[in-house]
């Protein structure tokens, strides 16, 4: 390196000749240009910009022109420099954009391998869909009720007007606990539930009682397709004033329309209760044919309701005053409805399933096709 | 109760219009539910035919086949005589005969056809009664009575094949509709057509000479009637349109005598008995059975009586099971010529009990437990009289014994709009009034909107208002009654319980387990295959006094053996592993003593009401939890994981850290657990379950996969416990300081002590501490171990020094070391 040099003649001034300084430039950029990846261009970079390269040493050895010299070689060496910084700019954007372009290029994979390494977990469409039918109800105001599953037989029976000799209770075949004349039973209904909510809760005018009790029974049926010694129902009571059959029609009603979509009613058939009076079987739109009875366009008939238009769903009726009676409310001023269904059957329509065990079975195929909600 | 059309019409004159369907469809709208119809299963041409020749033709295999020649009439289109291969021989020509022609189909959907047999064309065939669906006998053809029709006349009214028999679901409190006379009146109800009661009669006075009957129990049976016919031909075939209505009904034709009783009882609904008169010794009486007696009921069971049992007796002792089943020794037979013919009305209830004390189902027990019409028994009587007379060449003897009057009905009070109230349909009073009286009650008429109104003697479960509106609902029409939603409901959504069941149900099956349901039935053979010894207090159980499986005779302690079955049914079906969880009731004996059985008149006081819902079983909800063979799947990643102790805890960890709440793990011995595997998961000290690895022996007698794990927890515990409102976290902002620290420990210092310890040293400052590696080997002294932590550090309010983290690393240590003894590596 040399000091300034006052003396010195520009012209003889080799190193920062309009040439040399024209040669270095086209260099670099040429340099520059075939430099083919960053780890390329870094070394050009180094070689034609950096410290001791021609240009950097060019700029350098203007300090030590006579002032006069200074000037334009410093615009000439200036603008060399500038072309080669520019040139090297623009290659590491272009190198930089093609380097991010292979790597995601590389790091592609195939997006249909399996991704199936934590497992799928679900809940029962037994509890789902009490959840669904309780929600339909809460939504209308009503509440959520349970009970024990094994029950004073009192409450299972006695207090719903079902007396020790009443030939009902032949219909329900009951479990009874040991010994037996503990009278404490597996209870063969919800309604058990309903009579604790009466006698419980009471009813005034401020607070009547609307409540559904979805659960777990158990009747003395051997297990088959249709058939199972334990099952759930669930049961709905409406104790007001004023109540009548009007009401539970248009309350099923809504509950078959909620479960199973639009379109879907109910029909009343007299029939026999203890627990209430009158007493109605209801009966479901079809809503496999929705009524018509008819398989698709027919002519067959539909195998879901045999062509009856109508399946079987509950029973229910206006609950009967002796019932009110030995749950502590005014008959005279209070009147009620009362309904009950199976879940399982509601169930088994509902998603067309042809044998009651598969809710039983506890087999993870069955439950998972359901989800964690219903 | 099955019911031929042709009978009902008989009964009540419904319009030509009214077809089947139309009547069995205003039937299940009234309450008599169609379960289904018969009818015969046979095509025409079928019609009478006269045997014009009859050749016998013996065959090589030895059988002789008749060649016959028959005229039906224009019934082949030709009227020329139809011939006729037939292999029976109780006939004559001369004789009338059914006969199918071809292109005719039989039941069982044997068409008919001409075709060559043994060297003839057979054009058609001469019919049985069993190949016409109408009987068993198969001896013979039918042979008709010459007085039956003439060749070619169609026999389907003839033979009553164009009957159908509706059969009906009877409910409870419709008994009357266990009759013709019932169902009649029913159908004549639902089409306003008059209706001719079978049961008004013209009865004899009674005088008490058909024969002597003493009734010591006039609650039990408070009405008796009897009558005596002598002279009874016990040859006399039954007529055959008793013999079909019987067979009809679904009964076995038995013997002249024995049909009539049950046709009139298909008729009024009265169940009848005939005793052979003969072997009646003295008086007839009524009374309870005393202790020890027994008597031979007419299946030819010795039944061991108890003293509630109803009996009829004469000098001899106990001769049947009053209203349920005759005996032995008075039974009519074949020699059978005095008749002595009871008709009486028994208390249901007692008829009930004695039904389901011997387990015997009878058509007579039937009735008389749901309450027969108490005015019947002498019409009932006098009806079987005239019929043995008629087709028994029988003599009435003179003498018509009644003992008892029927109870009289009370009158119920009813105001007339309480149909319109409690249907919601807009009743009148007259239609209520005219409703009423269409059932057959008597209406008085009261003042200020009230009836009196006194039901039929037919209807016994008639007593409250309630019972009056369903009769006037259905009258009117259950498609009546509008659809009204109620408006009043004032809920108040679903209780922080039901909303806290399905937060668990979510996170778990959030968690991958599949939710389970199987029965809670056990017995000894389950707590063994779980490896309970003897005396563990899950072998303490509510036992079923009637169980379907003797092997599974109590409520179950624990939801483990169904979620085990179950696992091992998945894995038993291919799958390579398996994790599931269900929620229920467990149930362990109060014994507390029975429970109350109190009356339905009042409300139970609250004291009585406790003493009921103490005498149950403490029923608590539980949670378990099973998990088997592969947890994460191996695939193109790499391995999987099988499921093991870590995954049970993990489990309840995760479901803890939901619901807010902090449980506490120690080590425990318990089976169905691995001893060494097992942990006691509590919360500030009260024990809620165990969760951890099974023991290898419940894995292999349940099927499972080594090293499968399970929980099961005090579910209602774990949801009390839940945070009720969480109060929102605070948490700074502030720059973390991380310190790892590796303590070494004797082998047997938990992971839980020492990290208590560091966090108890380690102050204020401390964030979180997570242990990150445990290592045992060659670095450090055999029985110990090294535990590595990573502490993290934060302050609120600033950033913290490294002088002030080192202090709190420091104090940790010394913490640990004190406590745990730990050295710091």
């Amino acid at each position: 390196m040399s000091g300034p040099n006052t003396d010195y003649d520009p012209v003889e001034v080799a190193a920062v000749s309009p040439a040399e300084l024209e040669a270095a430039r086209d260099a670099a950029l040429a340099a520059i240009a075939d430099a083919a990846d960053l780890e390329q261009l870094k070394a050009v970079r180094s070689e034609h910009a950096g410290d001791r390269s021609p240009l950097a040493l060019a700029n350098r050895e203007i300090g030590a022109l006579p002032p006069q010299a200074r000037k334009e070689a410093g615009q000439r060496v200036g603008q060399a420099r500038g072309a080669v910084n520019q040139a090297l700019a623009a290659r590491q954007e272009v190198l930089e954009a093609e380097h991010e372009a292979r790597i995601l290029v590389e790091e592609a994979v195939d997006v249909t391998l399996p991704t199936d390494e934590l497992p799928v977990g679900a809940r029962h469409p037994l509890t789902t869909g009490a959840e669904l039918i309780a929600d339909i109800f809460v939504a209308m105001g009503w509440e959520v009720a349970e009970g024990p599953v094994i029950e004073a037989e009192w409450l299972n029976f006695d207090a719903l007007n079902l007396g020790p000799d009443h030939p009902a209770r032949t219909m329900q075949d009951t479990f009874w606990t040991e010994p037996a004349d503990n009278h404490v039973v597996l209870r063969t209904h919800t309604s058990p539930v309903q009579a604790r909510t009466m006698l419980t809760r009471g009813v005034t005018e401020e607070a009547p009682i609307y409540v559904v009790c979805p659960g777990r029974v158990f009747r003395t049926d051997e297990y088959d397709a249709t058939h199972s010694p334990m099952f759930h129902q669930v049961e709905g009571l409406a104790i007001d004033e004023g109540i009548s059959m009007a009401h539970l029609k248009g309350t099923l009603d809504h509950f078959a329309s909620q479960m199973f979509g639009e379109g879907i009613t109910t029909r009343f058939r007299p029939s026999y209760f203890p627990f209430t009076e009158p007493s109605a079987e209801v009966d479901l739109t079809c809503f496999v044919c929705r009524g018509t009875g008819l398989k698709g366009e027919g002519p067959d008939t539909c195998r879901t309701c045999r062509g009856e238009g109508w399946i079987e769903w509950g029973g229910c009726g206006i609950v009967n005053p002796r019932v009110l009676q030995a749950c502590g409310i005014d008959s005279e001023r209070y009147s009620g409805f009362a309904f009950g269904m199976g879940i399982d059957r509601t169930l088994m329509f509902r998603h067309g399933l042809e044998d009651l065990r598969t809710l039983f079975e506890g087999d993870v195929r069955f439950t998972t096709a359901f989800g964690s909600e219903l | 109760m099955k019911a031929p059309v042709s009978w009902i019409r008989e009964l009540v004159d419904l319009p030509a219009e009214v077809t089947t369907e139309v009547l069995t469809d205003r039937l299940t709208a009234l309450g008599l539910k169609l379960e289904g119809i018969d009818s015969a299963d046979i095509t025409g041409p079928l019609v009478i035919g006269r045997v014009l020749t009859k050749e016998p033709e013996p065959q090589k295999n030895g059988k002789t086949i008749n060649w016959c020649t028959v005229d039906v009439g224009e019934a082949n289109g030709t009227g020329e005589p139809q011939g006729i291969v037939c292999g029976a021989h109780n006939f004559a020509p001369g004789d009338l005969v059914v006969v199918i022609l071809p292109g005719g189909v039989l039941p069982g959907n044997f068409v008919i056809s001409a075709r060559k047999t043994y060297g003839h064309v057979s054009a058609g065939m001469i019919c049985s009664v069993r190949e016409l669906g109408i009987g068993e006998d198969h001896d013979g053809i039918l042979v008709l009575p010459p007085d039956a029709g003439v060749p070619g006349d169609d026999v389907f009214g003839l033979l009553g094949l164009d009957d159908e028999v509706i059969e009906f679901e009877i409910n409870p409190d419709r008994a009357y509709a266990l009759s013709l006379r019932g169902v009649a009146r029913e159908a004549a109800l639902g089409f306003g057509v008059p209706f001719a009661d079978p049961a008004v009669r013209e009865l004899p006075a009674a005088d008490g000479k058909a024969w002597e009957v003493v009734v010591d129990d006039p609650a039990g049976c408070p009405v008796f009637a009897a009558r005596l016919v002598s002279g009874f031909d016990p040859a006399a075939p039954t007529p055959e349109f008793i013999k079909r209505r019987v067979e009809q009904a679904g009964m076995r034709s038995i013997s002249l005598a024995v049909d009539i009783t049950n046709y009139v009882m298909l008729e009024l609904g009265q169940p009848i008995h005939g005793y052979d008169a003969d072997k009646v010794v003295g008086a007839l009486g009524v009374r309870r059975a005393r202790e020890g007696e027994q008597v031979t009921t007419l299946d030819d069971a010795v039944r061991k009586l108890s003293v509630e049992d109803l009996v009829i007796t004469d000098d001899s002792g106990p001769i049947g099971l009053a209203g349920v089943m005759g005996g032995a020794t008075t039974e009519m037979s074949g020699s059978t010529t005095r008749i002595l013919v009871e008709a009486a009305h028994w208390d249901a209830v007692s008829m009930f009990r004695t039904g389901r004390r011997h387990k015997l189902t009878s058509e007579a027990g039937k009735r008389n437990e749901r309450g027969v019409d108490p005015l019947l028994p002498g019409v009932a009587a006098d009806r079987v009289v005239e019929l043995l007379v008629e087709h028994g060449g029988a003599t009435a003897e003179p003498g018509f014994t009644l003992v008892g009057t029927a109870p009289e009905r009370t009158a119920i009070t009813i105001a007339t709009d309480l149909p319109a109230r409690l249907s919601g349909i807009d009743i009148t009073a007259m239609t209520t009034v005219e409703s009423l009286r269409a059932v057959g009650a008597t209406v008085t008429e009261q003042d200020a909107g009230t009836i009196e109104v006194v039901p039929p003697a037919w209807r016994p479960d008639i007593n409250d208002p309630y019972d009056l509106v369903e009769e006037v609902v259905r009258i009117v029409g259950y498609d009546q009654v509008p659809s009204v939603l109620p408006r009043r409901a004032t809920g108040r959504g679903l209780t922080r319980t039901q909303r806290l069941r399905r937060r668990v149900g979510r996170t778990l099956a959030g968690a991958g387990l599949v939710e389970v349901v199987s029965f809670p039935f056990v017995g000894e053979a389950t707590f063994d295959k779980l490896g309970l010894p003897a005396g563990d207090p899950l072998r303490v159980t509510v036992g079923l006094a009637n169980p379907l499986s003797s092997e599974e005779p109590a409520y179950t302690t624990t939801l483990l053996p169904g979620l085990l079955e179950a696992a091992s049914r998945n894995v038993g079906r291919g799958a390579p592993g398996v994790a599931l969880f269900e929620t229920g009731t467990v149930a362990f004996p109060a014994d507390n003593g029975a429970a109350p059985i109190y009356g339905v008149h009042t409300r139970p006081s609250e004291a009585e009401l406790e003493k009921l819902v103490e005498a149950l079983p403490v029923q608590p909800q539980h949670l378990a939890v099973v998990l088997a063979g592969e947890r994460r799947r191996a695939g193109w990643w790499g391995a999987g994981t099988d499921a093991g102790w870590t995954d049970a805890l993990a489990v309840v960890r995760r479901l803890a850290a939901d619901l807010g709440v902090r449980v506490e793990v120690g080590a425990a011995a318990r089976m169905p657990w691995h001893p060494g595997r097992c942990a006691l998961v509590s919360i500030d000290g009260v024990q809620l379950g165990h969760a951890g690895e099974l023991h290898p022996s419940v894995c292999a007698a349940y099927g499972l996969p080594a090293r499968s794990a399970a929980v099961e927890l005090d579910l209602d515990a774990l949801m009390a416990a839940a945070a009720d409102v969480t109060p929102g976290p605070d948490f700074s902002t502030m720059p973390l300081a991380k310190e790892d620290v590796a303590l070494v420990v004797d082998a047997g210092v938990t992971v839980a002590a020492v990290e208590a310890a560091l966090r108890e040293g380690a102050g204020d400052l401390l964030e979180s501490i997570r242990l990150f590696d445990v290592y045992t080997g060659e670095q450090i002294e055999e029985g110990q171990k090294s535990l590595a932590f990573a502490l993290r550090f934060r302050a609120p309010d600033r950033t913290l020094t490294e002088a002030e983290t080192g202090a709190a690393r420091d104090a940790a240590v010394a913490r640990a070391a004190e406590l745990t003894g730990a050295v710091q590596r």
